[in-house]
C-alpha cells in the first residue's frame, strides 16, 4: 500500500492505495466520482479523460499513485456552484450527447482544447478531441457544442477583465 | 375558473425541445450501471476459453478458491446441479451459461470467481486450471455446412451437422420466370462482415437476491427490461412477481444489449447462492469476444432487367453465421430476421430469397445492429446491386432507381416478399439529395478528372426500411407479443407521469415521450416526467430495439393521453354545467361553444377530477394503453457520398455526405438529427474499419479497440442532413421510427462512392471494411 495526496476538484484527499489502482478506479470507487467513465482496456476510447495539472490524460492508463501531489479535474468539477460551464451549457444547447457516456471525458478535453486555443476552427476541435470516441453521435453536434462554449466563453470574456472567466478553465491556466 | 392560455411554451410536435436528460449527464451525474454500489457487494469475474473448440477434461478451481477475499467460484458443474448450466436464446435455440462438455468459441464463458474486490476477482481467474482438449475449430460458415465438418453443437439432440436453419421467402417459380424473360442478369457476391454494436459502455449488472425477502433486484444493462424479467421468471425458476430489472442509465446500447447474456445470469445465481449482492461488469475485450455481434452475411443476390433498365426480378441466397449458439435477437418467427425486404425501394414483382444459417466456432449473436432485424443486409445488397446493374446498362445509377421506385400513388404498396408498405416519395427523396449535392455538375467533374487519372466516386443509396416492430399477428420475441405500453396519470396540480415500456440508452426518450404528452394535453413537456426502466414501476413493454419506440410506445402515449382527454371532457363538461358535446378541445382548454370566456384548462380539469369529479365517473385521471400497431412503419431516404480516392495509395476520404431522410412527421427533429448523425457515423465505420474477423484457429481479431477501429471526429465525414415529412398513415401522430435508418442505409453509399471512383477500371465489388489496402490492391488488378 502507498499513500498519496491527490487534490481533485479543489479538495485534499490522503488516501492508502494499492500501487496497481488505476486512477480512473480510485475516483470513482474510493472518492465516488462516477462521472469518469470506462469505456474501454486499451487507452483508445477517452471515456475516462480528466485533468491532471491542467493537462487532459486518460485516468486508465495512469495510477493512482502517479497522481500524489498532483492537482486533478474530473467532470465533477467542472460546474461551480451549481452554474454550468459554457461547455456544459454548450453540450446541451447543441444536442451534443446523447447516451452521456462519452460526455464527461469529452467535455473535459474541449475544455483543455479551449484553455489553450479559445477560438478553435472545426478541424482544431475534430483533432484535439480525436482521442475520444462517441458511439452516439456523430460528433457533428459536439463540433457545434465546443463552438457554442468557445462563442459563450469570448462574449462573456470581451467587456470584462479575464478574471471573470470560468473558474475552471481558469484554474487550468495558472498551471 | 381561470380562462388563461397556459403561460409556459408546452412543446408539442415538431419542436427541437433541449433534453430533459440532459442536466444529469453534462454534470456527470448518470448513474450507469458500473456506478450502482450496494451495501455487502461482491465483484464477480469470468474466466473465459482461450481456444475456440475443445473438450473440457477437468477443471481445477481449488487455488483460486484459497485466494484471500474469494468468496466462491462457480463452474458449469455448480450451475448444472441447479440446472441452470444452459439457457434459452432468443432465438429457440441453447446456449451454454458456464461451459461443461466442450467450449464452442473463443471467449466462452467457462467459471467465474466471485470476490470482495474486483481486483482480487481478476487475480483468482489465473488459479483456475482448466485441462482442455482442442477440436479442430470450423471459421468458415460453407465449410462449417460441408457434410464431413465436426459438428460443433453435439449438444443438442438430433443435430448431426452445423446447420442452424433454414429460411425462404418470395416465390421461387415467378422469380425464375422473371429471369427467363430478363435481357439482362447481374450478379454480387458479397460478405456484409462480422462487425460489433460496441455502445461506449460494455454490459454489466448487479444482482441483489434477498434472502430474507425473496426478492431479486437486478440492475442491468438491458434494452428489453420487461421480456428479460420474463426470461429471469422461465430459465431461474424464480417467481415473476419477485424479480425487479432496473436498468439505470444505458451508455448506448445499439442492439448490444437486447439478449440476455451468461453474465447475467451467473451474477444472479451467485447472489442467490451467496445471499450477497454481486456485480459483474465486462471488460471491452469480454465485450467484443463474447457479446452480441452483428451482421455476418455472405449474400449472392441476382438481378433481372431488361435492357432499358426496367427491373423484373430478384434472387437472393445467403448463408449466414451464426457463432456457436443461434442467438440472433429477432421475433421468432423471423429466422433471417426481416432480411425479405430486400426488394428495397423497387417495384419489383417478383423475387425469391433463401438463407441457410451456420454454427460456426465463434462468438453467438446476430443482433439488430442499429437495425430492425437483418434489413440492413438487405438494403446493402440491393443498393449494390442496383448500383453494378447501371454500370452495365450503361444507365446513370441515379436513373436507373428512378425508373424502378415504386411510385408516390403505389402506396399501400404490397412487397413481392410480404411486406405491406405504408407510405413514401422515394423519387422526392432521390431529387432532393441529388440537388443537394449538386449531381450533374460533379457527373461532369468526374468524366474530366477521369482523363486525368483523378479517381472520384458518387455513391447514392435509396434505401427503404421496416421498423416498428409489431402486428402481433406477425411478431412476438421468445413467444410475447411485440406490443409497447404507455401509462399516464395527470396529478390534480396539472403535472404529469408518463411511464412507458421502452427503454432509452440515449434515444432521449424522458424528452420526446414529454413531448408527445405535452402535444396531446397541452400540458408543458415540461411538467410531465417520463419514466421507464423499473419494471415494478412501469407497464409491460417489449423494450427498445429496431426503432420500435416511437412507432409502438409513441403510439400507445398519444393514445392513452386522448383517452384522458376524453374523460376530461366529461369533467370539463360537470365542472362548466354543461353537456360534454358542448364542449370544444382549443389548444390546452375546454371552451363551451359560442360562448368563450366559459372554458376550463387542463389544468383545472385535472384539479377536478381529483376534487370535484361527477358522480358517474371514476375519480381520477389516468389510464393505460397497450399498443398494437396494424402493421410496420417503412422509414426510407436517398443519401449521397462523394469520395476523393488516391491512385497511389488507395485512401479514400469523404468529400460530401448528403442525408435525405423521410421518418414520417418528426417528433423532435433537434433528436431525430443527432439519431441520423449518429447511424451515418456508424455507417461510414462499418463501411471503412469496424471488423471482427478471426483467424483459422478461431482466434478474434479485433477483440480489443486497437484492432477493432472506431471512427473519431477525424475521420468521420462532415454530414449534411436533409428532412422530408411523408406521414406514416397509420400511426396516430403519423410518425416512423427513425434510429437505424442511416446506419441500415448508409454502408451502401459509401461503398458504391468508391467503386463508383473505379468503375472505368473494371471494378465491380469490395467488400467492406473498404480498407486502403484492398482499394490499392484493386486498382493495381486493374490497371497492370
Ligand atoms: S477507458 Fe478508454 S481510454 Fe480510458
Ligand atoms: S453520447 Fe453516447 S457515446 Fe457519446
Amino acid at each position: 500500500m502507498a499513500r498519496i495526496t491527490v487534490t481533485v476538484n479543489g479538495a485534499d484527499h490522503t488516501d492508502e492505495v494499492e500501487p496497481r489502482l488505476l486512477l480512473a478506479h480510485y475516483l470513482r470507487d474510493k472518492l465516488r466520482l462516477t462521472g469518469t467513465h470506462i469505456g474501454c482496456d486499451t487507452t483508445n476510447c477517452g471515456a475516462c479523460t480528466v485533468l491532471c495539472d491542467g493537462l487532459p490524460v486518460k485516468s486508465c492508463t495512469m495510477f493512482a499513485v502517479q497522481a500524489d501531489g498532483r492537482e486533478i479535474i474530473t467532470v465533477e468539477g467542472l460546474a461551480t456552484g451549481g452554474q454550468l460551464q459554457p461547455i456544459q451549457q454548450g453540450f446541451k444547447e447543441e444536442h451534443g450527447l446523447q447516451c452521456g457516456f462519452c460526455t464527461p471525458g469529452m467535455m473535459v478535453a474541449a475544455t483543455a482544447l479551449l484553455e489553450r486555443n479559445p477560438d478553435p476552427s472545426e478541424e482544431e476541435i475534430r483533432w484535439a478531441l480525436s482521442g475520444n470516441v462517441c458511439r452516439c453521435t456523430g460528433y457533428v453536434n459536439i463540433v457545434k457544442a465546443v463552438r457554442w462554449a468557445a462563442q459563450a466563453m469570448q462574449e462573456q470574456a470581451a467587456p470584462e477583465e479575464p478574471a471573470t472567466r470560468q473558474p475552471a478553465t481558469e484554474q487550468a491556466a495558472t498551471r | 375558473m381561470t380562462t388563461t392560455m397556459p403561460g409556459p411554451e408546452i412543446h408539442g410536435l415538431g419542436h427541437s425541445m433541449k433534453r430533459k436528460e440532459d442536466d444529469r449527464f453534462v454534470r456527470g451525474r448518470g448513474t450507469y450501471i458500473e456506478d450502482v454500489v450496494l451495501p455487502r457487494m461482491l465483484h464477480m469475474a469470468l474466466l473465459r476459453s482461450p481456444l475456440a473448440h475443445a473438450r473440457i477434461a477437468s477443471i481445477d478451481p481449488s487455488a483460486a478458491a484459497e485466494l484471500p477475499g474469494v468468496v466462491a467460484v462457480v463452474t458449469g458443474a455448480d450451475l448444472a446441479a441447479h440446472n441452470l448450466a444452459w439457457m434459452p436464446t432468443l432465438s429457440g435455440d441453447t446456449q451454454a451459461v458456464l461451459a461443461t462438455d466442450k467450449v464452442r468459441f473463443q471467449g466462452q464463458e467457462v467459471a467465474a470467481v466471485v470476490a470482495e474486490d474486483p481486483y482480487v476477482a481478476r487475480d483468482a481467474l489465473e488459479l483456475i486450471e482448466v485441462d482442455y482438449e482442442e477440436l479442430p475449430a470450423v471459421v468458415d460458415p460453407h465449410a462449417a455446412l460441408r457434410p464431413a465438418a465436426p459438428v460443433i453443437r453435439d449438444d443438442k439432440e438430433g443435430q448431426d451437422t452445423n446447420l442452424a436453419y433454414t429460411w425462404e421467402a418470395g416465390d421461387k417459380a415467378a422469380a425464375d420466370a422473371a429471369f427467363a424473360q430478363a435481357d439482362v442478369v447481374v450478379s454480387l457476391d458479397t460478405h456484409y462482415p462480422r462487425c460489433h454494436p460496441s455502445p461506449m459502455e460494455t454490459c454489466g449488472c448487479v444482482a441483489d437476491v434477498n434472502a430474507a425477502t425473496g426478492k431479486a433486484t437486478i440492475y442491468m444493462t438491458s434494452q428489453a427490461p420487461h421480456a428479460h424479467r420474463t426470461l429471469f421468471a422461465m430459465v431461474a425458476g424464480l417467481p415473476e412477481q419477485n424479480i425487479q430489472i432496473k436498468t439505470v442509465d444505458i451508455g448506448g446500447g445499439f442492439g448490444n444489449k437486447v439478449p440476455i447474456y451468461p453474465g447475467y445470469v451467473v451474477a444472479t445465481a451467485a447472489s442467490l447462492l451467496l445471499d450477497r449482492p454481486v456485480k459483474w461488469i465486462e471488460d471491452r475485450t469480454e465485450n467484443l469476444i463474447s457479446t452480441g455481434f452483428a451482421r455476418d452475411y455472405h449474400m449472392h443476390g441476382e438481378l433481372a432487367l431488361n435492357r432499358d433498365g426496367r427491373m423484373l426480378g430478384l434472387r437472393v441466397s445467403m448463408v449466414s453465421d451464426q457463432g456457436a449458439f443461434f442467438a440472433d435477437a429477432q421475433p421468432s418467427k423471423c429466422r433471417a430476421g426481416l432480411f425479405h425486404i430486400v426488394t428495397g425501394s423497387y417495384d419489383l414483382t417478383a423475387a425469391h430469397v433463401t438463407g441457410r444459417g451456420a454454427y460456426t466456432n465463434k462468438a453467438p449473436g446476430g443482433v439488430a445492429y442499429r437495425c430492425s432485424f437483418r434489413v440492413t443486409e438487405a438494403s446493402f445488397l440491393i443498393e449494390r446491386l442496383v448500383q453494378n446493374a447501371a454500370y452495365e446498362l450503361g444507365i446513370d445509377p441515379a436513373e436507373l432507381r428512378r425508373l424502378n421506385f415504386i411510385r408516390p400513388e403505389q402506396f399501400p404498396y404490397q412487397s413481392a416478399t410480404g411486406f405491406l408498405y405504408d407510405s413514401g416519395n422515394y423519387p422526392a427523396a432521390l431529387q432532393k439529395a441529388l440537388d443537394a449535392v449538386g449531381y450533374d455538375e460533379l457527373r461532369r467533374e468526374q468524366a474530366e478528372g477521369r482523363a486525368q487519372g483523378k479517381l472520384m466516386g458518387i455513391g447514392i443509396a435509396s434505401f427503404t426500411e421496416v421498423v416498428g416492430a409489431g402486428p402481433h399477428k406477425d411478431y412476438d420475441i421468445a413467444g410475447i407479443k411485440m406490443f409497447d405500453s404507455a401509462e399516464l396519470r395527470v396529478h390534480p396540480t396539472g403535472k404529469a407521469i408518463l411511464k412507458i415500456g421502452v427503454q432509452t440508452q440515449g434515444q432521449g426518450h424522458e424528452t420526446t415521450f414529454a413531448q408527445i404528452v405535452a402535444n396531446e394535453l397541452r400540458i408543458p413537456a415540461e411538467d410531465v416526467l417520463v419514466q421507464y426502466g423499473d419494471t415494478d414501476n412501469t407497464p409491460y413493454g417489449l423494450g427498445t430495439y429496431a426503432s420500435r419506440s416511437t412507432p409502438t410506445a409513441g403510439a400507445a402515449t398519444a393514445v392513452v393521453s386522448r383517452k384522458l382527454l376524453d374523460k376530461g371532457r366529461k369533467i370539463a363538461a360537470h365542472v362548466l354545467e354543461c353537456s360534454p358535446d358542448d364542449l370544444e378541445w382549443q389548444s390546452g382548454r375546454f371552451v363551451v361553444k359560442g360562448t368563450p370566456e366559459q372554458a376550463v384548462t387542463i389544468q383545472d380539469v385535472a384539479f377536478a377530477a381529483y376534487t370535484n369529479h361527477p358522480d358517474d365517473l371514476e375519480a381520477g385521471l389516468e389510464g393505460v394503453t397497450y399498443y398494437d400497431p396494424p402493421n410496420m412503419t417503412y422509414p426510407f431516404g436517398t443519401y449521397v457520398v462523394v469520395v476523393d480516392v488516391d491512385p497511389e495509395t488507395g485512401v479514400w476520404t469523404v468529400r460530401r455526405a448528403v442525408a435525405v431522410d423521410d421518418c414520417g412527421v418528426r417528433i423532435n427533429p433537434m433528436i431525430v438529427e443527432g439519431q441520423l448523425h449518429g447511424g451515418l457515423a456508424e455507417g461510414y465505420g462499418i463501411a471503412a474499419m469496424q471488423l471482427i474477423t478471426f483467424d483459422e484457429q478461431g482466434n478474434c481479431i479485433g477483440s480489443n479497440f486497437m484492432d477493432y477501429l472506431l471512427p473519431t471526429s477525424w475521420e468521420t465525414p462532415r454530414f449534411e442532413t436533409y428532412a422530408m415529412e411523408t406521414p406514416s398513415p397509420h400511426h396516430p401522430l403519423g410518425a416512423k421510427g427513425v434510429g437505424e435508418s442511416a446506419t441500415v442505409g448508409s454502408p451502401a453509399a459509401y461503398v458504391n462512392a468508391v467503386i463508383d471512383a473505379l468503375t472505368h477500371l473494371g471494378v465491380r465489388n469490395i467488400d467492406m471494411p473498404v480498407t486502403s489496402a484492398k482499394v490499392w490492391q484493386a486498382i493495381q488488378q486493374a490497371s497492370p
